[in-house]
Parts: structure tokens; C-alpha cells; sequence
């Protein structure tokens, strides 16, 4: 296991680039489902702005 | 039969109803596929003869500078296609690429740096295929940049994409600089005519990664461009529709939390 995690010498090269790319990989699962679940919200507050009275629509938020 | 496939890929209710249901399979795949590189790759393949185990940088390495180019081309070509046919499905793919590729770009970039210095004995050198990478990250950054700067949305579209589209003379320039030109980088070993330079028990390991990081990649663009595709309708019936299921799950077969990236 020691050896495993020495990496024959290259440790401190070989696994900070493994946890760089699990970052990455990690943020933009969560960047993707913030902006998914952000634009819905938006999506459906535009919806209740409309429906109430469908002659003067106007849009709330951005 | 190819344009009504065309048509119907550019609406946005059926684009929208194809990511969900598609997002989670791309997803799951990733997942089992760089599982399966990393076993491979950090504990089954041998050290290499020359670089021992630092070699094994190459299965993040890769497949982040692999990213960072096919995310590029798909990104510029999706700007095309939205340009040529106005199709707003296909902006909204394009715009949904940038943070995904200059993520990985960055990403390729530093473990790049970090596998330089042990081999090369330098974190940075302005070599031809170093520098053009990092141009990359540039083009990626100022069509962020150029998209956040304008309100109007179908302007930010054609402005953004065009940069897209002109920056994509830079793609074989990073692919070929290493041949081109004296590069202090290895040439590629994958990616070539003939035969591949590396024994099948390196080799099948970052095909999986390759493979794995693609999936995902799919997976998060599909995520993305469904709320691009939200925020540019804006007051269509089918979104009412759309939204009236639950977070996450789709119109099809309950596969789980659909066209949700596992996590």
C-alpha cells in the first residue's frame, strides 16, 4: 500500500494531478445542476407571472 | 429522413425531453468507464521503463487535453449550425461547452505542468504545443468573457459564435505542433496513423478514460443545454409541461434521477 501510494517516487507529481482532475470533474457536475436547477426556478417564476392575467404578461426576473 | 431528424432535433420541447432521457445513461457509462480506467491505469498497467510510475499522469492528462479539444470543435460547430439555420437549440449547446472546456483545459494545462517537471525538469516552457494550449484557454475565456459582456441574447449568440467559429484554426495547430515543430512533448501516442506506440496494458486503460471522459462530457452538456434551452423560452406552453414533473425526472421510463450527472 505505502509502495502503491509512493509512486515510485513521483507521488507528489502523480497525485496532486489525480485530485485536480477529480475537482474539476466533481465542480462541474455541480456547476451543471445549479445552472439546471436556476434556469427551472426562472423558468417557472416567468410562468406564475404569466398565468394570473394573461393580458398584461410581463416577465419577472431576469 | 435526415432533415426531419434535423428539424426535430432543433425544437426545443423535443430537445429538451431527448437530454433528459439520454443525460443519465451518458452519465452512468462515465462513471463505470473511468472506474475501470483507473483500476487499469493506476494499479494493473506496469511502470513505464523510462518515466516508472509517473507516467501514469497520462490517464488525467489525456483525456483533460482531449476535452479540451473535442469540446472546442463541438462548440464551434454547434456555433455554426446556429448561425447558418438561426436554430436556438444549437446556440444554447454552444454556449453550454465554454465552462466545460475551459475547465479542462485548465485542468490539462497544470497537470500538464506537473508531469513536466519531474520529466522535463520545468514546470513551463514556451514550447509550440504548451503555448498553443494555452491559447485555447484564452479563446475559451474571451468567448465566456464576450457572451457575459452582451444583454441581448441573440446578439451574445452570433457575436460569441463567430469568435468560436474563427478560433477553431487552432484545434489542428495544437494537434500538430508536436510534429510541426520541435516540441519538447511527446509526439502522440494514440491518435496516430498505424499502430499505437504503447503495450495493451497502458493502452486499454486510457481508451476507457477517453471513453469515460467523453460520456461525461455528453452528460454535463446535456445538463447545461437544457437549462440554456430554459432560459431562452420564454413564455412557450411545453415548458409548463416540462416542468410540471418533478426535478431531475423525465417523460420516459423512470431510469432514476434522469438526465441528473451522477455524482
Amino acid at each position: 500500500m505505502m509502495k502503491f501510494l509512493a509512486m515510485g517516487g513521483y507521488a507528489l507529481y502523480v497525485w496532486p494531478s489525480y485530485a485536480l482532475t477529480v475537482l474539476a470533474v466533481i465542480l462541474n457536475i455541480l456547476w451543471a445542476r445549479s445552472a439546471l436547477r436556476t434556469a427551472r426556478q426562472e423558468a417557472l417564476r416567468r410562468l406564475a407571472a404569466a398565468r394570473p392575467a394573461s393580458t398584461m404578461s410581463y416577465e419577472v426576473g431576469t | 429522413m435526415a432533415w426531419v431528424w434535423f428539424h426535430r432535433f432543433g425544437s426545443p420541447p423535443h430537445f429538451y425531453r431527448l437530454a433528459t432521457r439520454l443525460g443519465p445513461w451518458f452519465g452512468w457509462s462515465a462513471l463505470l468507464l473511468c472506474l475501470a480506467g483507473l483500476i487499469g491505469g493506476l494499479v494493473l498497467a506496469p511502470a513505464d521503463y523510462q518515466q516508472g510510475d509517473g507516467f501514469r499522469i497520462i490517464y488525467v492528462h489525456a483525456p483533460s487535453a482531449w476535452l479540451s479539444l473535442m469540446v472546442y470543435v463541438v462548440m464551434a460547430s454547434s456555433a455554426a449550425v446556429g448561425l447558418i439555420w438561426r436554430m436556438n437549440v444549437a446556440h444554447a449547446v454552444a454556449a453550454s461547452c465554454a465552462p466545460i472546456g475551459a475547465s479542462f483545459t485548465a485542468v490539462a494545462l497544470l497537470t500538464g505542468m506537473l508531469w513536466g517537471r519531474p520529466m522535463w525538469g520545468t514546470y513551463w516552457e514556451w514550447d509550440p504545443r504548451l503555448t498553443s494550449e494555452l491559447l485555447l484557454l484564452f479563446l475559451y475565456l474571451g468567448y465566456m468573457g464576450l457572451r457575459n459582456s452582451i444583454d441581448d441574447l441573440g446578439r451574445a449568440d452570433r457575436a460569441s459564435g463567430l469568435l468560436a467559429i474563427v478560433g477553431v484554426v487552432n484545434v489542428p495547430i495544437i494537434h500538430y505542433s508536436v510534429i510541426w515543430w520541435n516540441s519538447l512533448h511527446q509526439a502522440p501516442s494514440v491518435m496516430k496513423f498505424g499502430r499505437p506506440t504503447m503495450p495493451a496494458s497502458m493502452l486499454l486503460p486510457l481508451l476507457a478514460m477517453l471513453a469515460g471522459f467523453t460520456c461525461y462530457f455528453v452528460a454535463l452538456l446535456l445538463t447545461r443545454a437544457r437549462a440554456e434551452v430554459l432560459r431562452r423560452e420564454r413564455s412557450a406552453h411545453w415548458i409548463a409541461a416540462a416542468l410540471a414533473a418533478p426535478a431531475g425526472s423525465g417523460t420516459g421510463t423512470g431510469a432514476g434521477s434522469a438526465g441528473e450527472v451522477p455524482a
